[in-house]
């Protein structure tokens, strides 16, 4: 049972928050693992807040509830921060992963005394820059999260996203280079 | 001999799909409703794509689903058809229709609370308010149980000593919307275990017969006596294609599932997906040296009442789960068969009844926690005066 890792994505509708957590748990299905990647239905409309799991384990767990004390938490939307309590029930061993272009210290005072590891990442800016969307970050999202948490194998992760996303995109081979380097900036260019 | 197994991640709303193009039956009839209209889109698109050799009919209403259904299956075709919440009331009429003229439908239900208010969440009031419809209901824990059940139910279902209607039931969103980890069969497998649909009449068999006519006061009363004996009979269809099912699969089915019950003095009673968080919080108290246990009803029609009484006999208090009120005023549907079942123990279990869940209300550890402090409490005191209970709801 300690060897399961819990994941709560924070997002907004149509940030792609719900599809990261499905990408989550496709790519950790193809190392072995058991998983659960299920979103919250609350009111489903552009904007609203919405929230997102992935339980991750070696053997399959039977729980079907939502995620109250995650070991990660990934925040898509910055501006979730004033209206969402985030970090609730985060364990303090655990980190929290946010989409800002502010460094982890000036996001601090946002996070109601949250005492465990505060990365961030500029997303949103990488989506601009790699697949020409600024609301297309989840994909970085993705990465960087797989990175603070070594849920998966680094090596392992990346060639599992490149062959879904082949699937995926079977039409558009040009929309998977942009993706897969999206995803490797998340990985690299998240701070702590 | 056992089959190959592919390994897959699925949600339950795949599951089902997937488990219906396999089975590629001669009709579905459906309307989309949420939280099962993924099942619509896919098996659309298989019909379209020609993946499967199906009819799809793209009805207007459940009603007429359902309605296309009947007559399909009356006519020789094995039919399918899935639904939720305000759509299998939609199909109410008809359900009586298709297990009164005794054909085998088979439907999958994806649990969601009725109207009204409007919500779109999952309980269990749709499926539970058709109890008495002269259907068999199995319910499912998680996607793997899901697939697995809606392959046996056209077995159980089209037994020439059973010939009722099926419905194959899990909980929207929770797990019909959750990517997990599932066992697939291949597709010549699924169709070796299913086999050939042959009724031994049809409409279009060359012999004229009808189907539905008036059925006189001479002749009604027979007919339904019929139909309670054919679900009477349907247990033991059932367990032979359970066995059948666990000698293909390895995965092995009983009519309930028993949890750590052996030496249990407090259990929990429960269907579908919460039944896996009982477990879960079953386990944490073991670990602690509390002897509890899970009972996880699959087969609700018919309703094993023998075996339940059997399984509960030794254990001191017992919760009963309701995700559905039938508002009878004495506890929900699950509870009064259950009680009912225990009646003829000469030491009946204390018992008291847990309504949960209702309208997507997320059911916790520390809900399951609370149930099975409220059995510690119940054996201390000797006292069900207080057994038509709630947990999760706010101000109670």
């Amino acid at each position: 049972m300690s060897s399961m890792v819990e994941i709560r994505w924070h997002g907004r509708g149509g940030q792609g928050a719900k599809t990261a957590s499905l990408a989550l748990a496709d790519a950790a299905f193809e190392s072995g693992k058991y998983v659960q990647g299920f979103p919250e239905y609350g009111p489903e409309r552009m904007g609203a807040p919405i929230t997102a799991y992935n339980r991750i384990s070696d053997e399959r767990t039977s729980l079907h509830s939502n995620i109250y004390e995650p070991d990660f938490v990934v925040v898509v939307d910055a501006t979730l921060l004033d209206a969402v309590a985030v970090t609730s029930g985060l364990k303090k061993e655990g980190a929290i992963v946010i989409n800002t272009k502010k460094s982890p210290e000036e996001v601090k005072p946002q996070l109601e005394g949250y005492q465990g590891k505060v990365y961030t990442i500029d997303a949103s800016s990488i989506a601009e820059e790699e697949l020409g969307n600024r609301s297309l970050s989840n994909t970085t999202m993705l990465g960087a999260v797989v990175a603070v948490s070594k849920c998966l194998p680094a090596d392992k992760f990346l060639t599992d996203v490149k062959v879904s996303l082949e699937h995926k995109f079977a039409s558009k081979p040009h929309v998977i280079e942009k993706n897969m380097k999206a995803l490797e900036r998340g990985m690299k260019e998240v701070k702590a | 001999m056992a089959a190959k197994s592919i390994r897959e991640r699925l949600s339950g709303n795949e599951a089902i799909a997937t488990a219906m193009k396999q089975v590629n039956p001669h009709v579905v009839a459906a309307y989309p409703i949420t939280p099962s209209t993924e099942v619509v889109h896919y098996f659309a698109q298989y019909a379209a794509d020609g993946e499967v050799d199906t009819e799809f009919v793209a009805v207007e209403s459940e009603h007429s689903a359902m309605s296309a259904c009947i007559g399909a299956q009356a006519a020789g075709a094995r039919s399918a058809t899935v639904t939720s919440a305000c759509g299998l009331a939609l199909m109410w009429e008809l359900l009586y229709v298709a297990s009164g003229h005794r054909l085998p439908v088979t439907l999958a239900v994806i649990n969601r609370a009725l109207s009204g208010p409007i919500n779109i969440n999952n309980d269990h009031s749709d499926s539970m308010g058709a109890r008495d419809s002269g259907w068999i209901q199995l319910y499912s824990e998680n996607n793997q149980e899901a697939y697995d059940n809606y392959l046996m139910s056209l077995r159980i279902g089209e037994h020439k000593d059973v010939l009722l209607p099926v419905m194959t039931c899990q909980d929207g969103f929770i797990t019909s919307h959750a990517i997990e980890n599932i066992e697939l069969l291949e597709t010549a497998d699924v169709q070796k275990f299913v086999g050939k649909y042959s009724p031994e009449r049809h409409l279009i068999d060359g012999k004229p017969m009808s189907v539905g006519p008036y059925d006189t006061v001479m002749y009604y009363f027979e007919h339904q006596y019929q139909r309670a004996q054919a679900m009477n009979g349907a247990k033991k269809v059932i367990l032979d294609v359970f066995k059948e099912f666990g000698e293909l699969t390895g995965r092995k089915y009983d009519l309930f599932e028993q949890y750590k019950m052996e030496d249990a003095e407090r259990a929990i009673v429960v269907l579908n997906s919460s039944a896996g968080t009982a477990k879960f919080v079953c386990d944490k108290l073991r670990a602690q040296g509390e002897k509890v246990g899970v009972l996880k009803l699959r087969v609700f029609r018919p309703f094993p009442m023998e075996e339940i009484a059997k399984a509960l006999s030794h254990v001191k208090a017992v919760a009963v789960m309701d995700k559905a009120d039938c508002f009878s005023a004495m506890g929900g549907p699950v509870f009064a068969d259950v009680r009912s079942a225990c009646y003829g123990l000469k030491d009946r279990p204390l018992m008291i009844n847990f309504i949960y869940g209702l309208g997507g209300r997320d059911v916790t550890i520390e809900n399951m926690e609370h149930v099975y402090a409220s059995l510690s409490e119940v054996i201390k005191t000797g006292n069900t005066d207080n057994f038509y209970r709630h947990v999760g709801v706010r101000g109670v």
